[in-house]
């Protein structure tokens, strides 16, 4: 019976193509939006969450200048910036941090066995390591020593093995980071791309006081960040509480005094691109519900004028003794198989879509099976709803006034 | 059924309709009993009630009052879903227009009744190849009405009231929109289901000459019967077709 009724609706959809494709337009458009953004957003979530992953919730960065809306700015060096001294204050007296990183970059050319390489040269302490749980897989890191000697050694990641060294060998080669040369003491493990589609094996490490004096020549005690780590995710804000009071007292702000600092903690960077990614989310939901709504309401009109059209049919139906519910079933079935279909056209064109989006632009995208699954209940779903009225009038009709229709 | 038996049994039938104010009384007391294997013509002029009497019979409606038996069936008070089974078990229609699907070849028209009762596909196609072949369509159970004469549709109309195998067949004007010849047709295929198959069959017509092709005439007015008599010596129709009635259909013998 049903697959009667399946038959019967494909068959009278058929004969008006035009009008099927018109109707379920609104339905393809909306299921096809909320199938395409949420796959963008669940790309982008995946993208947030290995940003938690790579840089860890209990990491707090400290920038010099005070936060402008959006995020923290200024120029390192401007005012009375951060220096190593607070780094080193932060370490030694906020109980909950148990690392505490200056760092200061600058971009540089590589060059290696007569090849070239530019990259961004970090000038900082082996805290920086602990920070970012960052392993050397080959080697080990600077040391405290390096530090006091302003040894000409470095730490390398990955990519520039690959692309000084052909992959291979590179640990105690000699390497020349602008004008200085140095030795390779440690390879870092691979990282990969970030979230923001960086690639963070693309770096020298180089101990602070070696890239004041011999990469970059900046005197002086000011650094660009201080990356920090808690001793643990629950003491984040606590740690980051204490490290903004310590460094009010040195930099000696009072009362109302603006911060000449930021801190900002991963979590709550993280969080504020969520938000963002959610918020976008939700404005293409919206849109496709208002989509899928006008869809339902083409779907309903079209039942509408069917039953009209075929009120003849219906009452040859009703005098051969079909009951109000076969009539009914029938007319709900053509109206959910209408749905399904544009449905179905939507999460072709909205896979489609999301696929095109995934391979052109940097963004991740992950189409769920769910996604599919609900997008194509919920176009059915609309079917039922939207087609139960005009099903219901058809079921309604009486046999002797339906057959007089002409 | 064995001749004899009461069929239809009318008593008292009376149909108001109520349009606000006014009240129109459509049937005012019919009482009326058909026995299996009549052929009953029921006659009377434009308004009379002829065809509120047939959906009553036909069940597609509620008398306002008065009781009616069908096959000894008590048939008044049923709601719509209890009809509607009446109309599928017990009763075959055809309709002055043909009333067939369009777009819909013959075999599925008839079949659909079929469908209703929830018949396999295949049983219901035997079936209906059955009954195409009894109106002498053997032919063209593949067609279309649009690829059918009006004669051959009220032919399938009707294989699709038979198909289900009613007790009785009940036709509103099924000559109406057909030309003498073809009406000969029709009217000679159903004496001979009449006669052969001992199909009982009711009937509204406005022509006497198809009215002279049955065995009794009932004469409605203004919503009461006002005569009805047995006619001793029907008409046979197709006097100048038979020859292709017969030849195209039931010839082929009584179908098991
Ligand atoms: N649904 C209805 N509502 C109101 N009045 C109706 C309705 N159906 C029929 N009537 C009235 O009932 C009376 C009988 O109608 P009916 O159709 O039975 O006549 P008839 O004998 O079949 O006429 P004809 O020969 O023209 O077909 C008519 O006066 C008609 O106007
Ligand atoms: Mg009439």
């Amino acid at each position: 019976m049903i697959w009667m009724a399946m038959r019967l609706a494909l068959f009278s959809l058929m004969r008006n193509k035009i009008r099927a494709l018109l109707t379920v337009l609104g339905i393809l458009i909306g299921v096809a939006a909320v199938v395409a953004s949420s796959a963008i957003g669940a790309g982008a979530k995946e993208r947030i969450e290995s940003q938690f992953a790579s840089l860890g919730v209990n990491v707090i960065m400290v920038f010099p200048g005070a936060s402008a809306a959006g995020g923290a700015r200024g120029a390192a060096g401007s005012g009375s910036g951060l220096t190593e001294d607070d780094a080193r204050a932060i370490l030694v007296e906020v109980p909950t941090v148990s690392a505490a990183a200056p760092t200061l970059t600058a971009s540089a050319q590589l060059v290696a066995g007569g090849r070239n390489w530019s990259t961004r040269v970090y000038g900082t302490t082996p805290d920086y390591f602990r920070v970012r749980s960052w392993n050397t897989t080959d080697g080990a890191p600077f040391t405290e020593s390096d530090m006091r000697t302003s040894a000409k050694v470095c730490v390398v990641g990955t990519t520039i093995v690959r692309e000084l060294f052909g992959g291979e060998n590179a640990l105690g080669s000699s390497l020349r980071v602008g004008r200085m040369p140095c030795t390779i003491v440690g390879i870092l493990e691979t990282k990969g791309q970030s979230g923001f589609g960086q690639d963070q094996d693309d770096i020298v490490v180089v101990p602070m006081s070696t890239f004041r004096t011999r990469v970059a020549r900046r005197p002086g005690r000011e650094v660009g960040q201080v990356m920090v780590s808690a001793r643990d995710p629950a003491v984040t804000s606590h740690a980051e509480a204490s490290i903004t009071t310590l460094l009010r007292q040195r930099h000696r702000l009072v009362g109302a005094d603006e911060n000449d600092f930021t801190v900002r903690n991963m979590a709550d960077v993280v969080k504020s691109f969520d938000a963002q990614r959610a918020a976008i989310t939700t404005l293409l939901l919206v849109v496709a519900s208002i989509s899928l709504l006008v869809g339902g309401i083409g779907v309903m009109n079209i039942m509408l004028v069917s039953v009209t059209e075929r009120t003849r049919e219906i009452g040859i139906r009703l005098a051969i003794g079909a009951r109000a519910r076969d009539i009914l079933a029938q007319f709900l079935v053509e109206a959910v198989v209408l749905a399904a279909i544009g449905g179905l056209a939507g999460l072709g064109l909205g896979a489609g879509a999301s696929y095109i989006v995934g391979k052109t632009t940097e963004w991740k995208v992950s189409l769920q099976a769910e996604t599919a699954l609900l997008a194509v209940l919920v176009s059915g779903g609309i079917g039922v709803v939207f087609g139960f009225f005009p099903a219901r009038r058809a079921a309604r009709l009486d046999p002797i006034v339906a057959l007089r229709h002409e | 059924m064995s001749e004899g038996t009461p069929v239809i049994e009318l008593e008292g039938i009376e149909k108001v309709y109520a349009q606000g104010e006014v009240v129109h009384r459509a049937l005012r007391g019919v009482s009326l009993r058909i026995d299996a294997g009549d052929f009953v013509a029921i006659v009377g002029p434009s308004g009379s009630g002829k065809s509120t009497l047939m959906n009553s019979i036909g069940c597609l409606d509620t008398p306002s009052r008065g009781s009616y038996r069908l096959a000894g069936h008590d048939v008044s008070k049923l709601n719509s879903d209890e009809r509607a089974l009446v109309r599928n078990r017990l009763l075959g229609f055809v309709f002055q227009g043909f009333n067939l699907l369009a777009r819909t070849t013959a075999l599925e028209n008839v079949e659909l009744p079929l469908v209703y009762r929830g018949i396999s596909s295949q049983e219901r196609a035997l079936r209906a190849a059955r009954a195409l072949t009894l109106v002498g369509l053997r032919e063209r159970l593949r067609n279309t009405p649009a690829q059918l004469s009006g004669g051959q549709q009220q032919r399938v109309a009707i294989a699709r009231a038979l198909v289900t195998e009613p007790k009785v067949l009940l036709a509103d004007e099924p000559t109406g929109n057909l030309d003498s010849k073809t009406t000969e047709e029709i009217l000679a295929l159903l004496q001979w289901l009449n006669r052969e198959r001992g199909l009982t069959i009711v009937m509204v017509t406005h022509e006497p000459d198809v009215a002279a092709c049955t065995k009794r005439i009932v004469t409605v007015r203004d919503g009461l019967i006002v005569s009805d008599e047995r006619l001793p010596h029907p008409r046979q129709a197709g006097v100048d077709a038979p020859e292709h009635a017969l030849k195209s259909g039931p010839t082929g013998g009584r179908p098991s």
